[in-house]
This record gives C-alpha cells, sequence and structure tokens, in this order.
C-alpha cells in the first residue's frame, strides 16, 4: 500500500509499505477514506519531538471502513461499519481508561519501558507519533491496523460526510477539552493563542461554552479572519501588542483564562527577542522548546485564573516564570486530549448542526500529494489552514 | 533501499508494516542545497578555528590569527542556522560574511603581498561560492514564501450553523 513515511528531518515521503495485518485478536483493519496533516506532524516533521525513526508512517487523524476484525473485538465493531478512530490508543480498562483519562492509557503502549524510563510513567500509545508514545504505524496511509480497535474507535451516522466527522479523532475534542479545562464562566474572557486548526476549534469551543468574550492571537490574517467568522475579537501580534490590548479589553486586569494552542514552536522574530535566544538555543541543542506563548500568557494571565495548553511541548524549556505564575496563584491543566471523554457530546452537537468541523479544511489532495502538501501547511502557502487527504 | 530505513526496521515492532519501495521526497532543492552549505560553512569554520596560523601564512596576513579565527566562528553560525528548519536567515547571514570575506581578502590583494596570488585565488573561490549562497537564498525564499497567503479570506467560515441561523433571525426581526 502507498503511505506518507518520516525519513528525517522534513523528509518525508510517500512510499510503497507492506499490507498491515491483524496481529491480535483485538485489532481490526480498516481502509483509510480520509486523513489530516496535524500541527503535531510539523512538529515531528521538524524533527523537535524525539524518537522517530526513519521509516515510521505518519498520521493520527483519520477515518474509514473497518475491512477485517480480529476474534476478539466481540461484536463491538465489524466489516463494513465507519468509524473514526482517535489518535489516542485505548484498552477501556485500566484505572486511568475507567477515570477517562485515555491518552494516559496504562496498557497500551507497547513501548512502555522506554516510556516508563523516559517520562518517568508511561503513556498511552499514540498513532504515527514517536516511539515513546508506542511507535504505532500511522493512518496516512491506505490501510491501518487498529490495535484494542472494540474500544479505539468512533462509529459515526453515515448521512454526515468525512469532512464533518473527521476531527472527532483530535482536533475537535482538543480544542474541546481546552476550553472546557478553563472552567469558563459567563463573565470570562478567553484569549486564544494560535488560530491554526486547534486554535479554531478551541475559539468555538469557548464561544459554545459560553464565555463573555473570545479574543483570539495569531499573525497570519487569514487565520484571524477566520477566527473572527465565529465571532472572536482578534489580535495581530506582528502589528500590535498583544499585552496592551489583552489589557484594554479586561479593564487592565487581564483575561481569566488564557490558552496555548500553539505549542513549542512559537514564530520567532525580533518582535519577540525572547524566541531569538530559544532559537539560538534549540540550534545548539541547549533548549528543546520555544515557551513564548507559555510566558506570555502567565505574565498577562489574570491573578487565580487558569492556563490551558493544548499546544504540544517536547522537552526541555528555560526561563519558565515559575515564579510569577506560583505568586499569582495560577492553575495549570495541559494534556494530549483524552478523545472519546468528548465523543458523545459532540457527535451530537454536530448531528444538531450547533457546530460543523469541516469549516476549517481549506485543501483537499491525494494522498501521494501529501509530501508537498507537508510543506504547503508548514509555509502557510495559498491561504492553508487544514490539509485532507484522500488515499 | 534507504540504508537508515533498514537499520530502523529493527527497532521497529517486527509485523509493522514495512517500506518496499521509496517515493518523492518533501524535501526541496532549496532546502537540500541550503544544508550543502550550511555543512560547507562548519567545515570552513572549523578549519578558520584551528588552521588560521597556516591560513594567515598562506594569505601572507600577518598577526591576524584572532580576526580569522572571529570569522571561523562566524561561519559556524551561519552553518548551525543554514541546517535549520529555516534556512532562510542563515544563508543571508552567509551572503554578508561572504561580502566581508571579499572585503578582507581586496584589501589584502596589494603589489606588497608576497602571497598575491594565494589571495586572487581566494577571492576567486568566494566569489564562486557567493554566486551559490545568492541563487540559494533566492531559491529558498521562492519556495517557502507565502505568497499572497495573507489575502484568503475566511470571514465566512464560522464553522457554527445555529449559532449564524439565530444570529440572522435576530438581525430580521429589527
Ligand atoms: N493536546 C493535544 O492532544 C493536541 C492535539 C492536536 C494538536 N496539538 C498541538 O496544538 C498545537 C497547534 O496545532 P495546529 O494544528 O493548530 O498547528 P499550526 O502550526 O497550524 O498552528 C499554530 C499557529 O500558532 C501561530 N503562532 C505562532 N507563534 C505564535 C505566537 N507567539 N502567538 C500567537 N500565535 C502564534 C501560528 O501562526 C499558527 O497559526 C500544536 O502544538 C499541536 O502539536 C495538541
Ligand atoms: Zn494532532
Ligand atoms: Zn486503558
Amino acid at each position: 500500500m502507498k503511505a506518507l513515511v518520516w525519513h528525517g528531518k522534513q523528509d518525508i515521503r510517500c512510499d510503497t509499505v507492506t499490507d498491515p495485518e491483524i496481529e491480535d485478536p483485538r485489532d481490526a483493519i480498516i481502509k483509510v477514506t480520509s486523513c489530516a496533516i496535524c500541527g503535531s506532524d510539523l512538529h515531528l516533521f521538524h524533527n523537535f519531538i524525539p524518537a522517530m525513526l526513519p521509516g515510521d508512517i505518519m498520521g493520527h487523524e483519520m477515518m474509514g471502513e473497518v475491512m477485517e476484525v480480529g476474534s476478539g473485538v466481540n461484536g463491538r465493531l465489524k466489516k463494513g461499519d465507519r468509524i473514526v478512530v482517535p489518535f489516542t490508543i485505548i484498552c477501556g480498562e485500566c484505572d486511568q481508561c475507567k477515570r477517562g483519562n485515555f491518552s494516559v492509557c496504562e496498557r497500551t503502549n507497547r513501548k512502555k519501558d522506554l516510556a516508563d524510563k523516559v517520562f518517568g510513567h508511561s503513556t498511552a500509545g499514540l498513532f504515527g507519533y514517536t516511539h515513546l508514545t508506542g511507535g504505532y504505524p500511522g493512518g496516512q496511509a491506505e490501510y491501518l491496523r487498529v490495535p484494542f480497535a472494540d474500544r479505539t474507535h468512533i462509529k459515526v451516522p453515515s448521512h454526515l460526510t468525512d469532512e464533518q466527522v473527521l476531527f472527532l479523532g483530535d482536533i475537535l475534542p482538543t480544542g474541546w477539552q481546552a476550553a472546557a479545562q478553563c472552567d469558563i464562566e459567563e463573565t470570562d474572557t478567553v484569549a486564544v493563542w494560535g488560530c491554526g486548526p486547534v486554535g479554531q476549534m478551541t475559539i468555538r469551543s469557548a464561544i459554545l461554552l459560553g464565555a463573555r468574550q473570545v479574543v483570539a492571537i495569531d499573525r497570519l490574517p487569514e487565520r484571524l479572519s477566520m477566527a473572527e467568522a465565529a465571532g472572536a475579537i482578534t489580535i495581530n501580534f506582528e502589528k500590535e501588542s498583544v499585552i496592551g490590548r489583552l489589557e484594554d479589553l479586561t479593564d487592565g486586569k487581564g483575561p481569566e483564562k488564557c490558552i496555548d494552542s500553539v505549542g513549542l514552536e512559537s514564530h520567532v522574530s525580533f518582535g519577540q527577542p525572547d524566541t531569538l535566544l530559544d532559537r539560538a538555543k534549540q540550534m545548539m541543542m541547549l533548549e528543546s522548546d520555544r515557551p513564548h506563548v507559555l510566558r506570555e500568557m502567565i505574565y498577562v494571565c489574570r491573578p487565580a485564573g487558569i492556563v490551558s495548553i493544548p499546544g504540544v511541548y517536547g522537552g526541555l524549556v528555560d526561563k519558565f516564570p515559575m515564579g510569577i505564575a506560583m505568586n499569582k496563584g495560577l492553575t495549570f491543566r495541559m494534556g494530549q486530549t483524552h478523545v472519546n471523554r468528548w465523543t458523545d457530546d459532540l457527535l451530537r452537537r454536530i448531528e444538531e448542526g450547533e457546530i460543523d468541523p469541516s469549516f476549517v479544511i481549506t485543501h483537499t489532495a491525494r494522498l501521494e500529494d501529501g509530501p508537498h502538501m507537508y510543506n504547503v501547511f508548514r509555509d502557510k502557502q495559498d491561504g492553508c489552514v487544514k490539509v485532507v487527504l484522500k488515499p | 533501499m534507504n540504508m537508515m530505513v533498514r537499520a530502523a526496521d529493527i527497532a521497529r515492532w517486527p509485523s509493522d508494516p514495512k517500506v518496499t519501495q521509496t517515493g518523492r521526497s518533501s524535501l526541496t532543492e532549496a532546502v537540500r542545497m541550503a544544508r550543502g552549505l550550511g555543512w560547507f560553512s562548519i567545515g570552513l569554520g572549523l578549519f578558520e578555528l584551528f588552521g588560521a596560523r597556516s591560513l594567515a601564512r598562506t594569505l601572507g596576513f600577518r598577526d591576524s590569527e584572532w580576526l580569522i579565527r572571529g570569522y571561523g566562528l562566524r561561519e559556524v553560525a551561519s552553518g548551525l542556522a543554514c541546517l535549520s528548519v529555516n534556512p532562510g536567515p542563515g544563508v543571508a547571514s552567509r551572503i554578508a560574511g561572504d561580502a566581508l570575506d571579499i572585503v578582507t581578502l581586496a584589501a589584502l590583494s596589494r603589489p606588497d603581498n608576497p602571497k598575491k596570488r594565494n589571495v586572487e585565488l581566494a577571492l576567486l573561490a568566494v566569489l564562486g561560492v557567493t554566486l551559490l549562497d545568492m541563487l540559494c537564498q533566492a531559491d529558498v525564499s521562492i519556495r517557502h514564501s507565502r505568497g499572497r497567503s495573507g489575502s484568503h479570506d475566511y470571514s465566512d467560515r464560522s464553522g457554527l450553523p445555529r449559532r449564524l441561523k439565530e444570529l440572522r433571525t435576530e438581525l430580521d426581526s429589527v
């Protein structure tokens, strides 16, 4: 089959690979009908997340049709079912899964020993991600083996299109969890850094969860226009002062809730001198991440406020203003998304027409064009916000 | 078949799909060239750092070892920047460095310099590399620029159909 394969920094190829097979009774094989490129894939593309190996298949946002199921799936899934695959692989039985903490499932990381050593304790297995999370082949491919398939799936009704439901597997619940964990009250100002696909979902979630005002921060006009379309107030950080505008919008008190939908690759510019230093340190391998947004959020957030971090961080950050965070009594919430925790609620909202996540798709291409689309998405060319690939 | 992939297959789960044939890469010519120049820059920089004395002698450049070491440091820094995911500034810094090298060598190419011939050869080499740097710079900025991306307008993409409908009826009723 064809698949997008990681070969090294900025080197993703559309290769021919052997077909996946059922290995375990709980497995299923799906024929992928749609998959997408995520901002997290860009971190891998740039080789900022450790433990990728040349030959790894990319992709963790995918859906398709069930072709084959193992004997242990126990009727929970059958041939012909149409499913979205959550990017977090879950067993559904361990202590964490029982609590709904799916992204830290205790059983699905098949490289648990490695993860235990590096993280202290292992987290869940993830598709198309590093070997620290199991090194499972991803879904930017024609076929995908879904381990623990009896639990790791979201069944979707046939009257909804791929485009409407595909993002149930990652960015929609990610934006939703980012907002939900802010405990939004109707008097709140929610500031969202980053208007990429995750930021866009976050903005809409914060609005649906009843925030008084949502402020969206980015520098790309087309993405800011998309944020505005949902009703957000926008700040272009290349043109105006983020802190100044946020103070103005909150009577000088700062936003109660701050959300980082940017992650470890904050934009580098002279306007934000700390990013230059971080970039230099990254090149000399003295620091792995550029935490500019975290610094800004901690500074501007209202005391006793909540800082929510869906943006991915990979390793070590420097000059983290812990003193300010501690003295202001900020609450931090973060993590890979517990996808299935939010599925029922979000699927209902899509069916009822409350949210239609397909608004974010700007480009649809063939899987073979994937390597090129990585560059288009990365360089934000041609107004690209979200790429969907059709194998 | 790629050696790296074969070697990594050992660490991969035995039954996972394996690459049998490799296809077109996302790596652009522009980035490949920038990486080539980056490694060249690092090599030259290290030579200037550690071979400053013999280089000074070859060029008839007396009492200037520390200057040459400084240039070496500059080359290494530019080289690292060329290898990064955004090679543009790295290549630009190489071009600025080329200009500095040219000025320095031109000043050394005096009739009273017994090593004038060597200096001229070096100057020729630097001019050649400068040309490559400029080609690479142009390629990177064309291939990886945003173009007119910012003119796309998505203000009709609310993604909240019900809310939009409610707002419309509200508007209609006033
Ligand atoms: N927690 C999870 O489970 C989860 C799931 C999906 C994605 N993610 C992460 O979410 C993040 C965003 O993903 P995406 O797909 O939207 O990526 P993206 O790269 O398309 O978007 C990032 C956006 O941030 C903007 N930006 C950069 N620096 C900024 C700054 N200083 N201030 C404000 N905006 C800035 C960029 O212009 C860009 O529009 C990534 O780190 C990704 O890995 C996390
Ligand atoms: Zn993702
Ligand atoms: Zn579990």
